[in-house]
Order: structure tokens, then sequence, then C-alpha cells
């Protein structure tokens, strides 16, 4: 596969054209009418295709379902991923099941793909009981440990160092792992965008540093977030390849990242991969995106929707019928339905989970602290406060 | 037993625990071949090879970061930071990432590592070598904090702090690095975390303290006793978790309390160690909480002297404890 990818440093506009035709620099395998470039179409089994179709649908049944739970006030926050399933769901498809996933908060799919049931996401979003991160987080911040789907973080860009960590260590112990570390356009200026991508030029770390370039960081977009031509292009520094991948075109996104994990599973190191694709919701419920954004953009990229592309490109394979399609949606929605009705019914945490999990083991004063609530709680419970998330 | 330094005993628990631990790794600024600008991690290299004891990019939110991943993944990390001053770039990681991550996973994903530092005053390195900022660790949920003030207790301390399941920040009091010195057991002799030691036993005032101010304060308690008066000194050792058992038995039998600490005052640890005491033993006090500790200034170069609490400020902490 090696030798398809484009360097970074090459000259490029900054989307692909209204046709779907590569632009320079922009790989690209699924054309806007569903037919690939046979040169760089990777060779997937159909099986493995309809199921990152069904990922692909599924988060997107979900992302609608959970953004009305929001306005419902049923949940208290969300961050929905529409238009950016391909950059997640093709990456995904690309790592092997001992590889260690740092996502972001809009990676969802990954955990999905990974095997991971719509209703721990759920579990999760409602900070209920059965939560298996036991409602300490606000909704979206998950962490599944059997998928290696690292505990997601608020700070923007922290997991990019700590990706490498990871890296760094399975190869001291001599695990051919592979790490993917996840990122948006706006984490690229954070300290840990810098050390990490340094760190793991130096060290020449089995990383596959992901960045979804959505266009956007909440009110910000690109021309105001660096003067690089390219979020691919800093790669050059750090002396690894920088690749941009169109990123609503979920073939490229398998093959780029498939190559970078191959390489960096041989021991040549990391790879800094710009998956182009524009967010199409707001940043989050808390965000209302028409208030800085022209909307001519999001009707350009509106034609340009991963999920049909992909589509128009099982169709022509004939992996796609409206049977399938049908089953697909009808499933996504069954599923979500009955994790929404699970993840609600459940109750909240117990007390003690505040104190838990600070530390291995319980020091005297958090169980001092755990007492004195007790006592406090069997005098008479306080107001329950309604929750606001400012972001 | 061996007769060590401060600094000698560091080198040596890293040595017996990466004899012992294969997982557990080195790193930092220049530790490689130079041994780390103060040779804490001398000899480690070449023992132990590159894959256990190595150099890193100059970023310690890179260094931290990264050690955080590599404790995520299963190794144990020792990262050293070379000076505690220079540990803000990796605040984020520590207080955002290691602390938080057993809670904010719920157990998912666990950060047993080590963090080292060089910390205080008295090597005439004015504001950016000689920072004493334990409390913002100390403050942080998540953290242990844990400062040796002798060789034996730096050895075993470290010994356990690098055993512990949760981010322990070690800080090495350096002004008494090569300083102090004192009888090191060899071989594997762990101090358990979140245990004082009484240093000296006394009947009138009990002294806390910590780091490098523990030679100070014996020296003003032997001062003290000159003039007839009485004192019992804590270590504290572990400040988080804090051994409160043994800090109000301590005030409950001399019922006076001076806090030595070489931070700035204000919000120091010795405040809260103060308001515990307030708190819980207010019954027992036969005066006002005195704290000696730094001035609420950046650390000043020529005059350090001045600003760090000697035996003669805490003689006069004392007396005004006793004479109350
Ligand atoms: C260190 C830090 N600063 C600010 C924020 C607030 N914040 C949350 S998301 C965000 C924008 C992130 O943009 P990007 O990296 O492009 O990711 P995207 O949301 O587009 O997926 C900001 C500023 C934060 N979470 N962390
Ligand atoms: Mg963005």
């Amino acid at each position: 596969m090696a030798g398809t990818l484009r360097p970074a440093r090459t000259k490029q506009a900054s989307e692909p054209g209204p046709d779907g035709r590569a632009e320079l620099g922009l790989l690209q395998v699924i054309g806007a009418d569903g037919a690939a470039a046979k040169t760089v179409e990777p060779e997937l089994p159909v099986e493995d295709l309809q199921r990152m179709y069904r990922t692909m649908v599924l988060i997107r049944t979900l992302d609608e379902r959970a953004l009305k739970l929001q306005r419902a006030g049923r949940i208290g926050f969300y961050v929905s991923c529409l238009g950016q399933e391909a950059a997640q769901v093709g990456s995904a498809q690309a790592f092997e099941e001992r590889d260690w996933i740092f996502p972001t908060y809009r990676d969802p799919a990954i955990a999905l793909h990974r095997g991971i049931p719509v209703v721990e996401l759920l579990r999760q979003c409602f900070g209920n009981a059965r939560d298996r991160v036991r409602g300490r987080q606000m909704p979206v911040h998950y962490a599944f440990r059997e998928i290696r789907f690292v505990s997601i973080s608020s700070p923007i860009g922290t997991q990019l160092t700590q990706a490498v960590g990871v890296a760094h260590a399975a190869r001291i112990r001599r695990d051919p792992v592979v790490v993917a570390a996840y990122c948006g356009d706006g984490a690229t200026s954070s300290n840990d965008f810098h050390a990490g991508l340094n760190f793991a030029g130096v060290w020449k770390a089995p990383v596959v540093f992901l960045c979804v370039n959505n266009q956007w960081a909440i009110s910000c977009p690109s021309a105001k977030q660096t003067a690089s031509e390219t979020y691919a292009a800093k790669a050059v520094a750090y002396g690894m390849p920088g690749v941009r991948v169109d990123g609503n075109d979920v073939l490229a996104v398998y093959r780029a990242t498939k190559e970078a994990a191959d390489r960096a599973r041989r021991g040549e190191g990391p790879t800094l991969i710009e998956a182009l694709t524009y967010r199409m919701g707001s940043h989050s419920s808390s965000d209302d995106a028409a208030r800085y954004r022209p909307s001519e953009e999001w009707e350009a990229w509106k034609a340009k929707d991963p999920i049909d592309r992909f589509r128009r490109y099982l169709a022509r394979r004939r992996a796609w019928s409206e049977d399938f399609e049908h089953e697909v949606v009808a499933g996504a929605s069954a599923e979500v339905q009955a994790a929404i009705e699970e993840a609600e019914g459940t109750p909240v945490p117990a007390i003690e989970t505040i104190f838990t999990d600070v530390y291995a083991e319980m020091p005297p004063h958090l169980r001092e602290q755990l007492e004195e609530l007790r006592r406090a709680e069997a005098a008479g419970r306080g107001e329950e406060e309604k929750g606001e998330f400012p972001l | 037993m061996a007769e060590l330094t401060v600094l000698q005993a560091v080198t040596d628990a890293l040595r017996t625990e990466m004899r012992r631990d294969d997982r557990v790794v080195v790193f930092g600024e220049d530790v490689g071949k130079n041994g780390g600008v103060f040779r804490a991690t001398e000899g480690l290299q070449k023992e132990f090879g590159e894959e256990r004891c190595f150099d890193t990019p100059l970023s310690e939110c890179g260094i931290v970061g990264t050690a955080v991943g590599m404790a995520l993944y299963g190794i144990r990390p020792v990262a050293e930071i070379q000076f505690l001053d220079f540990i803000y770039p990796a605040f984020d990681q520590i207080v955002s990432e290691a602390a938080k991550m057993r809670y904010r996973s719920g157990g998912e994903f666990t950060c047993p590592m080590v963090i080292r530092a060089p910390y205080g005053g008295g090597i005439r390195g004015g504001l950016y070598h000689s920072q004493s900022s334990e409390a913002y660790f100390c403050h942080t949920p998540g953290l242990k904090v844990v400062i040796p003030s002798t060789p034996a207790d730096t050895k075993g301390l470290l010994l356990s702090s690098i055993r512990d399941e949760d981010p322990v920040i070690f800080l090495e009091p350096k002004r008494i690095y090569r300083t102090v010195k004192g009888e090191v057991p060899e071989g594997d002799h762990p101090v358990p975390l979140g245990k004082a030691r009484l240093v000296r036993e006394g009947s009138q005032v009990t002294l806390i303290a910590w780091g490098a101010m523990v030679p100070v304060c014996e020296k003003a308690a032997a001062e003290a006793a000159a003039k007839g008066i009485d004192c019992e000194i804590l270590d504290l050792r572990t400040l988080v978790p804090l051994d409160e058992a043994a800090l109000l038995e301590s005030v409950r039998k001399t019922g006076r309390a001076v806090v030595v600490y070489e931070a700035p005052k204000t919000a120091g640890f010795g405040a809260e160690i103060s308001a515990i005491l307030a708190e819980k033993a207010i019954e027992v006090l036969e005066a006002p909480i005195v704290r000696v500790a730094g001035f609420d200034t950046p650390f000043p170069y020529t005059l350090e002297n001045l600003y760090l609490p000697d035996a003669r400020r805490v003689l006069a902490g004392i007396e005004k404890a006793v004479g109350f």
C-alpha cells in the first residue's frame, strides 16, 4: 500500500471541489457519485464495509435522539458528531483489537465500532448507577478499558502526550501495539500537541495522530487557529509524514490510517493524518453556531454527507439495498430506544461514589467527609440542583 | 547499613526498585548519561540501559504527559522534573490528568506514577530554583504528596511511592541533598506513606515541619532546650494523606503548635495544619497556633537567608507560643 500518500507540503485549496474531485494533496477514494478510484480503493470484505455503514448510521441515530433528550431536559449536555462519522469509523476500522485509542469527546463512534453497545454510552450520558464512570463526568466523557478506549478528558489536547507514553511503554514491553491519538483542529494549538508530536518524532513512537479538522473550534475558524497552510503540514517540523485525507470519505480515511498504522507497527514511527471534514452541528448542546457561521458553508457541506457518499459506493458494489437500509435504520432506532429506556430507568449512583476512586484506598480524611455527608443526608436531603453547562 | 546523603538515598532507592521490578523506568531532562543535574540518577542508565533510564526533550508537559501514558499502559514511570520551579508547564497533566484518571474513569484507567522534583531554597537559586510549591499539589485530590527529610526516609518513602497505586509527587529538599547524612538500610526497606515521624519528644510545644525545615526545627528545639523549653518535633513526611492522628495526638499532649514551612505563608500547607488543629483540638490549645513561614513574596536571591525560616525565627515562634 505504501506510496499512495501525498506529502503534506503541497500547496492546496481549503476543501474538495463541489464535484468531489480531489484537490491537490487530499486523498480521496470515493467520488461524489459513489464510484471508487480503483488505484486507491482498499480491499475490504463486504461484511466489514457493511459493519462500517451500520456504525455510521447508529451514531447518527444516537446523536439525533440524544440532542432531543438534552433539549427536553432529560440529559444535561450533549456533543453531536454529525457529519464526522466517516472520520471516526474509517480510522477505527484500521486499528487492531490490541491497539489503544485516545479519543476526544467527538469520537463516540469509535467505541461503538469497537463493540461497545449504545446503552453504555447512554448510561454515561445519564450519569446513572450503571455508568462506568459513576456519574462523575459530564455527558460524552466515556472510558472503556476492555476496548482500550481511554478516558476522555475535557481539557483540550492532553491525550496527545499520553498516547505517546502508551506507545513508548508498549515498545519497551515489546508489544506490537499501535496507538491512535485523536484531536480536533483547535487542539493543534495546544501545548500537548506540540509536546506530543515532538516526543513521538524523537522516540519514533508507534502512534497515529488523527487530527479531525472540522474547520471550527467552537466559534474559531481555522483561519484564526493557525497560519500553517494545512494542519498536516505541521508534521514536517516533527520529522514525521503528514497526510491529508478527505474526512467525509470513509475509505480514504481507512486507507490513510491503515498505512500509518502499518508503518507504526513496523517500527517506522508516527504519522499525522489530517481528516478534512465539517462540523455539521453546533459545537455542543450549549452552543448556537448560527451566531458565528455562514449558512452557505453548511449547505455546501451538506451535499458532501459522508453517509450518503458511502451508501452510493456500497450500492455500486451491490452491498446495499433498500431492505438492507431498512434493517440497519430500524435496528439502530430500536437499539437506541431500548438503551434510552434502560438508562433513564436506572437510579443515580450511590453517595459513596463521590469519595471512591479518588485513591485506590480511601484515606481517613475522605472517610470522615463521607460520614459527614451521610449524616447530613440522613437529616434531610437538600434541593436537587439543575445542571447548566455553559460549554 | 550504609552512611548516605539524601541524594545518594534517592539513587539507592531508584536502583533498588529498578532491580526489583523491571516495569520501573526513570526519565527526564539530562537523567541518562549525565545522571541528572544533581546526579540523582547517576549510574542508572549504565546499569539498566537506555530503555529503562532515558533522556527526554525539554518539555515538562511532555515528560508528565508521556508518564501518564506509560502508567496507563502498566509500566511504572518515575519522572524527574529538574527543579520544582519548572513543573508548571506540566501542571495540567498532573492536576487534570494524573490526579483525576482513576476517578473520572470509574477505575477503568489508573495512573500509578511518581514525579520526583528537587524543591526549596537555601542553594542561592533565586526566584526560579528555590520554590516550595507543595500546597498546589496538596490542594488536588487524587495526588499523594511526599517529602522526606532524612536519607533513610528518602529511600524508604521513595520505594513506597513507586509501589503506590496512585500518582505521587515526591519532593526532595535539595538544600539538604548533600549536607544531611545518615544511616540507610541496605536492600528493600520501604517506609509507609501517610505516617508522620516523631523526631523529638517534648512536652510544651509541638513543632510541625517537613523537608528541609525539619533540621531547622531540630536546631531551634536545641536552643529552646537551653532556655528550658521542651519541644516536640513532628516530621509529617507525607502531606497527603496526612497523618492527622499523629498530629492531634502530639498537640493534645503539648497544647501548643508551631508550624514551620518555607513556602509563602498565605494558603501554604501550614494553614491547613492550623485549620485542622483549630477544628479538632481547640479545646486543648493553650496558645494561638503560630506559623513560621516564608514571606508572601517571590523568592529573593541575595537575601534568601532572611526569607527562609531559620532557627532564630522558629525560636521566636516557640517563645511566642510558650509565653502566651
Ligand atoms: C484547554 C481547554 N481550553 C478551552 C476549552 C473549551 N473548549 C472546549 S472544546 C473547544 C474547541 C475545540 O476545538 P477542536 O479541537 O477543533 O475540536 P472540535 O470541538 O471541533 O471537535 C474549546 C475551546 C477546553 N475544553 N480546554
Ligand atoms: Mg474543530
